[in-house]
C-alpha cells in the first residue's frame, strides 16, 4: 500500500530552488513508437506481421524471422515481476538525487522481457501491469504497476514523477466565464488540488455560473484577461511562482469558412483570444513553469491546451476558427520542446464539437464541458500528452490515420 | 581421447604476457596506454614494430580510432588486422583469430592488445553510449548501468539456486588475498567477510565488493608459430582448445547461464581433458555470480551446484580450486576491456612461471573464460580456452 502523500507546507521563500534535471532523453527512432504510445496512454510494443512474434526492446528486424514488418501494436499489459533491484548508486544526475530507485524484470504474458520502472505496490514474484510513460524527459518508459489497483497509488513518488497529478498542485483556469472553465474548476477541485485559481476578464460582469463558480471549494477568483498582455503579465508576477498547471480554457467559436465570411473582424478576434492569448500566456507562465519542473510535490506539471480536433484537419463550416485552432497546435508543439528541459508537459486536448450555444446547430454527438473537464484531469492523472475527447474526436483520429486525403474530402461534404 | 572435428591449434603458441600497471583515473588517452603495452611488447618479444605484422585491439575509449588508425598512429605496417569489440570476451576472440591467422600463414606475428583510459567521466560517457537497446531500454530506468542489470541476475539466481550472499562474497575474498601479492592490484587491503557483508549497497543484492572498479591499464601478448617463439628465446603457452558463443538462450526470460553450455563438451574433448585436469581457473569476474555461473556451465560442477562448489573449495593460490590469480579484475580493477584479457595474460604468467603474484603449484594447464556485452538484460558473450604450459 502505498503511504498517502502529505499536502506540501508553505515554501520557504529563503529556500534555494531544485533546479529540473532530465534522464536520458535520446531514443532511436524506432523507440520512439513506444513514445507515440505512451503519449496517448496505450500499451503498444511491435509485432511482427510475419510471424507474430511481439518484440521487445524495439528492432528494425524481427528476432524469429528477420522481417522489417514490425509496427507498433497495442498487447497485453500482464506479466510477472521476475526480479526486482533497488539501485542506490547512479551516474546519471537525475537519478542520482532520486535514488533509491526500484527497477525490475517482468515477463510479458505476450512474450518479451522488459526491463522497468516500478511501483511501490508491485511485489517480486507476483502479477503486475506494464504502462508506457513518458517521463521528465519526455521519453516513453515503461513502468510496472500492481495487478489491481491499491490504495493511494498515484501517489507513489515514482510514479508521480511521470504524471502530473492535480493533487496538492495549483491550477490556473485561464477563463471561468465559460461552461468549460466552470467544468474545469469543479474536476480540479475534486480531484485535489491545493488551489484553482480562476481567471475573470471583468469579474464585476455577471454571468451564468457565476455564483456556483464562487462556491466550489479552493476556488479563487483572479483577474485575467488572455487579450490584455498587462493583464496576463500581472498575474504572472503576482501568482506565477505558486502555479504548478495552467488549462487555457479562453475560447472564441464562429462559424463560417474563409472565403464565404465578411472582413477580417472575426478572424482577427479568434487570432487574440485563441493564438496571441496562448503567446501571452506561454511567455508571461512558460519561463516560471519550466524553472519550478523540480520544486517538491507540487512541482510545476503542465500547460493544458484544449484545442478542436479539426485543428487537425480543417472543418470548412468552422473554417476560419479550425485555422486558428491550427496555429495554437502549432505553437503548441513549439511549447512542448521549450518547456521540456523542465520536465513540464504540454498535454494538447482535442475534442469533437462542444454541447454549448457556439455549437448550437451541430449535430450529436457532442461533448459536454464536465466530460471534457474530466478528460482534462485524468490525461495530467496519468500523464499523458494527447487526449482525443468524444466520438467525432476519436473517429477524426482514426481517419487521419488511415487517410487524410479522405478525411478531407469528406469534411468538405 | 579428441574426438573434435576441429583443427588443432598445432604448432601455435601465445607468448610475451604484458601489463602495463594500472591507475584509477588517467589523463592519458586509450591510444597512450595501448603504445605503452605494444612497446613493452616489443621490448619483451625482443623485436622491432616492424616484426609485427598482424595486429588486434580491442577498446571501449579509443574515440573513433579502430585497428586500421591505431595501425597510423603507431606505425605499424600489418598483412593482418582485427578490432574485437567483445568487452570481457575479447581476449580469448583475440586468441582464436590470431591464432587461425598464424596457423594459416596470414601473419607471423600478431600483437594483440588492450587498452583503455578512465578519465573522471569516461565511465558515465561509456554508460550512456553502450549500444542502441542500452540507450533505448536499459539507461532510462535508474541509470545504474551493470549494477543494475547484474543486479536482477543476481538476485533471480539466489533465488532460484540458493546462493547466499556469503558465497559470492567467498569468491571475493579468495580474489583479495590473490590480489595481496600482486603488487599492480589496485586494491592493497585484506578483505573480510565483515567488511564484504557490510559493505554499502549499490543495487540490491549488489553491494560494493561484488563491483571491480573501473580504472586504466593496458593488456597484451603475441601469438606466433612455437618455430618462431624459439628462434626469439620466449617461453611459450600452447593453445589446446577455445569455444566462442554470442546471443545464447534468447527464451530464458532471465540469464542463468551462460553460452559455455553449448560448446562445453567441444572444449574438453578438443582439449583432450576433463575438468578436474587443470591446475587453476581464470574466469571474467565483473562480478562473483558470473564466475559462479562459469563454475557451472565449464563443467567443474553441475547446473545450480555453483554455491555448494564454492562452499566446498578453497579458492585461493594455495587452495583446491586457485580462482583468478593475479586478484582478479574484483581487486586489481577493470581497465575496460582489457579487463577481458586480465585473466588470460595472468594465465600466461602462471604456465611460464613469472607470475606478478603468488605462482600455483605444478600449474601446467588452466582454463580462461570470459563473458561479456551485457546488451539489454543479458550478458550476450561467452568464451573460454584450455591452455598448457609448453612441452
Amino acid at each position: 500500500m502505498t503511504k498517502p502523500l502529505v499536502r506540501p507546507r508553505r515554501k520557504d521563500p529563503l529556500k534555494r530552488t531544485r533546479l529540473p534535471l532530465s534522464p536520458q532523453r535520446v531514443r532511436s527512432r524506432t523507440a520512439h513508437g513506444l513514445t507515440a504510445a505512451a503519449a496517448e496512454g496505450r500499451f503498444a510494443l511491435q509485432v511482427c506481421l510475419d510471424c507474430n512474434t511481439v518484440i521487445y526492446p524495439p528492432r528494425d528486424a524481427c528476432p524469429s524471422c528477420l522481417s522489417a514488418r514490425l509496427p507498433f501494436r497495442d498487447v497485453a499489459r500482464g506479466g510477472t515481476l521476475i526480479a526486482e533491484t533497488t539501485v542506490q548508486t547512479s551516474t546519471d544526475p537525475y537519478f542520482r538525487e532520486r535514488t533509491p530507485w526500484r527497477v525490475g524484470t517482468v515477463k510479458l504474458d505476450a512474450g518479451p522481457v522488459v526491463v522497468t520502472h516500478l511501483h511501490g505496490d508491485a511485489v517480486e514474484g507476483e502479477r503486475v501491469r506494464l504502462e508506457l510513460k513518458l517521463d521528465k524527459s519526455g521519453s516513453a518508459v515503461a513502468m510496472a504497476l500492481p495487478e489491481k489497483d491499491t490504495e493511494n497509488m498515484a501517489d507513489d513518488s515514482h510514479l508521480r514523477e511521470m504524471t502530473c497529478d492535480p493533487k496538492f498542485r495549483r491550477v490556473l483556469i485561464t477563463d471561468g466565464r465559460t461552461s468549460v472553465g466552470q467544468a474545469m474548476a469543479k474536476a480540479f477541485s475534486d480531484a485535489g488540488a491545493s488551489i484553482v485559481f480562476v481567471g475573470l476578464a471583468n469579474p464585476w460582469k455577471p454571468f451564468p455560473g457565476m455564483e456556483s463558480l464562487r462556491k466550489i471549494e479552493h476556488v479563487e477568483i483572479v483577474p485575467l484577461d488572455v487579450t490584455d498582455t498587462e493583464s496576463v503579465t500581472e498575474l504572472a508576477e503576482q501568482n506565477g511562482g505558486r502555479i504548478d498547471i495552467v488549462v487555457n480554457t479562453a475560447e472564441h467559436t464562429r462559424a463560417g469558412g474563409v472565403v464565404d465570411r465578411h472582413g477580417l473582424t472575426i478572424a482577427r478576434e479568434e487570432i487574440d483570444v485563441r493564438y496571441l492569448g496562448l503567446l501571452r500566456l506561454a511567455q508571461a507562465f512558460g519561463p516560471i513553469l519550466r524553472f519550478r519542473g523540480a520544486d517538491g510535490v507540487n512541482s510545476a506539471a503542465a500547460f493544458v491546451n484544449l484545442l478542436s480536433v479539426h485543428a487537425l484537419m480543417n472543418w470548412p463550416a468552422y473554417g476560419g476558427y479550425c485555422a486558428t485552432e491550427a496555429a495554437c497546435l502549432s505553437a503548441a508543439q513549439c511549447m512542448r520542446a521549450e518547456l521540456r528541459p523542465g520536465g513540464v508537459k504540454v498535454v494538447n486536448v482535442f475534442f469533437g464539437p462542444l454541447d454549448i450555444d457556439w455549437f448550437q446547430t451541430v449535430p450529436p454527438p457532442k461533448v459536454t464541458p464536465a466530460a471534457l473537464a474530466n478528460a482534462v484531469v485524468r490525461a495530467l492523472q496519468h500523464g499523458l500528452e494527447d487526449v482525443f475527447v468524444g466520438d467525432v474526436a476519436e473517429d477524426t483520429r482514426q481517419r487521419l490515420a488511415v487517410n487524410p486525403k479522405a478525411l478531407e474530402r469528406e469534411l468538405a461534404s | 581421447m579428441q574426438n573434435s572435428i576441429r583443427t588443432p591449434y598445432d604448432r601455435v603458441v601465445m607468448a610475451v604476457p604484458v601489463t602495463i600497471p594500472y591507475v584509477r583515473y588517467s589523463i592519458e588517452s586509450a591510444q597512450w596506454w595501448i603504445g605503452r603495452a605494444l612497446k613493452a611488447l616489443v621490448d619483451g618479444a625482443g623485436i622491432t614494430p616492424r616484426d609485427i605484422d598482424g595486429f588486434c585491439v580491442s577498446s571501449f575509449t579509443a574515440g573513433l580510432d579502430s585497428g586500421i588508425s591505431l595501425t597510423q598512429h603507431f606505425g605499424l605496417c600489418v598483412r593482418w588486422i582485427d578490432t574485437i569489440p567483445l568487452g570481457g570476451a575479447s581476449a580469448i576472440a583475440a586468441v582464436r583469430r590470431a591464432a587461425r591467422a598464424v596457423q594459416a600463414g596470414d601473419a607471423r606475428i600478431v600483437a594483440c592488445v588492450a587498452g583503455d583510459t578512465n578519465h573522471v567521466d569516461s565511465f558515465r560517457y561509456t554508460l550512456e553510449n553502450f549500444s542502441r537497446f542500452n540507450q533505448d531500454a536499459v539507461y532510462p530506468y535508474g541509470a545504474g548501468g551493470a549494477n543494475a542489470s547484474f543486479a536482477l541476475i543476481a538476485r533471480n539466481y539466489m533465488r532460484t539456486f540458493g546462493a547466499r550472499r556469503e558465497d559470492f562474497g567467498k569468491i571475493a575474498i579468495a580474489q583479495r588475498s590473490n590480489a595481496l601479492r600482486n603488487p599492480h592490484a589496485l586494491m592493497k587491503a585484506p578483505l573480510t567477510i565483515e567488511q564484504y557483508m557490510s559493505a554499502r549497497p549499490i543495487a540490491d543484492p549488489i553491494h560494493l565488493f561484488d563491483c571491480v572498479m573501473p580504472c586504466a591499464g593496458a593488456e597484451a601478448f603475441i601469438v606466433c608459430r612455437e618455430d618462431v617463439a624459439k628462434s626469439l628465446n620466449l617461453p611459450s603457452i600452447r593453445i589446446l582448445s577455445t569455444i566462442e558463443r554470442h546471443n545464447a538462450f534468447p527464451n530464458d526470460p532471465i540469464q542463468v547461464r551462460g553460452g559455455w553450455e553449448l560448446d562445453i563438451d567441444e572444449l574438453w574433448s578438443m582439449a583432450g581433458l576433463k575438468p578436474s585436469d587443470v591446475d587453476f581457473v581464470q574466469t571474467y569476474d565483473d562480478y562473483p555470480v558470473i564466475s559462479m555461473m562459469q563454475f557451472e556451465g565449464l563443467g567443474f560442477c553441475a547446473k545450480g551446484e555453483g554455491p555448494q562448489f564454492v562452499r566446498s573449495h578453497t579458492l585461493t593460490n594455495d587452495g583446491t580450486f586457485p580462482h583468478n590469480t593475479s586478484g582478479g579484475q574484483l581487486s586489481v580493477g577493470q581497465a575496460g576491456a582489457a579487463g577481458g584479457f586480465l585473466g588470460l595474460v595472468e594465465a600466461m604468467r602462471q604456465l611460464t612461471s613469472q607470475p606478478l603474484g603468488s605462482q600455483v603449484s605444478n600449474a601446467n594447464a588452466c582454463l580462461v573464460s570470459g563473458f561479456g556485452m551485457i546488451n539489454y538484460d543479458r550478458g550476450l558473450s561467452s568464451c573460454a580456452a584450455v591452455l598448457a604450459r609448453a612441452a
